[in-house]
């Protein structure tokens, strides 16, 4: 044991910049080991305040322990170890050197003690993200990513203008439960669910994330929206609004997904389905809910990393993202088939993966809570999540119709990477106390009982029927669905054209006016000026004009 | 797989998986496990939060029907929402020389 030195954060911040310095042969080396060290570190921070500083006046507390913020940075640091495995061997240096910063940002949020020190990594988030989103490298990937960074950079300034009025009101910028009761809450609120991929905006994060390279899709599936699910759990733990944002969230994920024909598109919309149970969890805000939050973030972002790298490693081998264009890949590339199931399996929440032993807490808080409504509702999207994740993904990708594709299995490093992850997806389904002993409260909960397992298989086998039976309705179409991004992507610049426009056409037709306004007034004035002014002006004129300028001297005197 | 099984597949022969015998297969052993899934909660009884939660078939028939709902919704949305997939490929302004109207 060592004694607690440096923010873990700063640790692997370090460790990417000697990524980019490194020589190439070094690189991988630094970039393996970097997150592996974090990890280290994250368990040597004992629980409270460990590192105040001051910043530009203020006092903030760098790092401050607990077992919810251990929790969240343990799975971004194995999170950020994974991704980089599987992506080292083929990301540019600079991608994976951003996707390590944006891991280190993750983990200083989970660490952060007070507000100032959240918000200064949350904007380490939002920027390399982007740096991430661009490293695509396609003309959509830049635009995706303009659009990605706005977003995000207006979350942050609501975030941090809810924080400074948090300040001046109450001159506390302690990380602690907040109720929704002034404009500056409400502003930390908003901003904190923009990362989230909350309604109305949901649309941020299915436009960006597909854009990304293979690799880079890994990095972004985990990060920006969980440590979001952290700060609600931080801060508005049981707000009740929480539970029907994330009921949202769940069917427009699973009906967007539903919809959708890119693959790692249907990943996406998938991700604002898992994190809208999250937010219902937040928001039921029992110790039973708050637990199962935080215990299906961590297997959240296992098997959806684990989704992405089998997609990624799909995209990588062939080019091709349509599922219309995939299908019948499980000849040549089995292990990613394998690894794609497992972790559609953890998703869907089938018994003896990491999904069963966390998301069946969120619905039992739901039933122990008696919120008929909402646990009705839980269970029909659990179903949904089999549907357009569980079978649709590998259904489209790996079976379906032969496509003729005939590309080699994945790339070593990226095969490992997924047995690791596909492992860990098994090993929590098996070994549920691993998770549970990670957990804020004490855990008084227990997953496999004969009526769970028997229930959850009725559940999502008959949801599995359902997709077979209703396949002839699900034929792939080529194309894509509006969404709220369809405002500022066609229906706002429409607008400030028309606008535009319409300001030119006043413009044209101001000036003739004033061009025929002057051209009258110089005529009146030059060519008919001998009426008032010359000695052949009516002696009528004369007199007003004299009797103005008496009446101007009186005016003068009586002012002076 | 032998190296001669694969070259097989990559000039196309049917893998053993896509063989309607296997799938007819498929089908039967999937309708034998449903069944049983349902008929265990005989001797398993499934504790209700509610009250029809505890009836026979009911996650049976809820996770089918909820499906069987979600699907039929999604498809009468995307006759609103689907466009081509080259909708935002196209860039969202004309220029003033192709058209005066946006």
């Amino acid at each position: 044991m060592f004694e607690f030195v440096m923010p873990p954060a700063f640790i692997l911040i370090t460790g990417a910049v000697l990524v980019a310095l490194a020589r190439p042969a070094m690189r991988p080396i630094f970039a393996l080991l970097a997150p592996l060290v974090t990890l280290y570190a994250i368990w040597q921070v004992p629980d409270g305040v460990q590192l105040t500083t001051t910043f530009l006046g203020y006092q903030i507390e760098l790092v401050e322990g607990g077992a919810l913020r251990r929790m969240f940075a343990t799975v971004f640091a194995i999170m950020a170890f994974g991704g980089v495995l599987f992506a080292f061997r083929q990301s540019k240096w600079y991608e994976l050197s951003a996707a390590i910063i944006y891991a280190a940002g993750a983990i200083g949020v989970s660490f952060a003690g007070d507000l100032i020190t959240l918000f200064i990594f949350w904007e380490l988030m939002a920027l390399f993200s982007t740096v991430v989103v661009w490293c695509g490298g396609t003309e959509r990937a830049r635009a995706a990513g303009i659009r990605y960074a706005i977003i995000h950079l207006t979350g942050g300034l609501i975030l941090k203008i809810g924080i400074e009025g948090l300040y001046v009101a109450t001159g506390s910028l302690e990380i602690q439960a907040l109720t929704l009761e002034s404009f500056a809450t409400w502003m930390i609120f908003i901003g904190i669910l923009i990362n989230a991929a909350a309604p109305p905006i949901s649309a941020w994060l299915a436009d960006a994330y597909p854009e990304s390279r293979p690799m880079g899709g890994v990095f972004l599936s985990a990060f920006t929206t969980k440590t979001s699910v952290l700060a609600l759990i931080l801060l508005f733990p049981g707000q009740p609004l929480l539970i029907w944002i994330g009921l949202f969230m769940i069917f427009y994920g699973i009906i967007f997904a539903l919809l959708e024909n890119d693959m790692r598109r249907i990943l996406s919309y998938s991700i604002v389905n898992q994190v809208g149970f999250m937010v219902t969890a937040v928001g039921i805000g029992t110790e039973l809910a708050l637990n199962g939050a935080a215990a299906h973030a961590f297997s959240h972002i296992l098997y959806k990393a684990l989704l992405f790298m089998s997609a990624g490693a799909v995209m990588y081998q062939t080019g091709v993202r349509k599922c219309s264009e995939l299908g019948g890949l499980f000849r040549t590339m089995p292990l990613t088939t394998v690894c794609g199931i497992i972790g559609a399996l953890a998703i869907s929440a089938f018994p003896f993966t990491s999904g069963f032993v966390s998301k069946s807490m969120i619905s039992s808080a739901a039933g122990y809570e008696h919120l008929g409504f909402v646990w009705f509702l839980l269970i029909a999207a659990s179903a949904g999540v089999f549907l357009h994740a569980g079978i649709k993904f590998p259904w489209f990708v790996f079976f379906q119709k032969d496509s003729g594709l005939r590309p080699p299995e994945a790339p070593w490093n990226m095969r490992i990477a997924m047995i690791l992850f596909s492992a860990a997806c098994i090993g929590i389904g098996l070994f549920p106390n691993l998770l549970y002993g990670l957990l804020p409260y004490p855990v008084d909960y227990e997953p496999y009982t004969a009526e769970h397992v028997v229930s959850q298989l009725q559940l999502l086998l008959f949801a599995g029927l359902a997709f077979f039976v209703l396949l002839p309705l699900m034929k792939r179409t080529e194309t894509l669905s509006l969404d709220v991004d369809w405002l500022y992507r066609r229906a706002l610049p429409a607008i400030a054209v028309r606008v535009d426009r319409l300001l030119t056409r006043a413009a044209a037709v101001l000036n003739q006016v004033a061009d025929a306004a002057g051209v009258l007034f110089v005529k009146g004035f030059k060519q008919g000026s001998y009426r008032y002014f010359s000695s052949r002006a009516p002696m009528g004129i004369t007199a007003l004009w004299m009797a103005g300028v008496l009446a101007l001297f009186l005016i003068l005197t009586l002012i002076l | 797989m032998s190296p001669e099984r694969e070259q097989a597949i990559r000039e196309g022969a049917k893998h053993w998986l896509v063989q309607p015998k296997t799938i007819r297969l498929l089908w039967w052993v999937s309708g034998v496990i449903l069944a049983l899934t349902v008929i265990a909660q005989i001797w398993i009884h499934i504790h209700a939060y509610f009250s029809v939660d505890g009836l026979l078939g009911f996650y049976a028939a809820f996770g089918f029907l909820s499906c069987v709902a979600m699907v039929l919704f999604a498809k009468v949305l995307g006759w609103v929402l689907k466009r081509p997939d080259d909708y935002y490929d196209t860039p969202a302004i004309r220029s003033e020389e192709s058209s005066d109207d946006v």
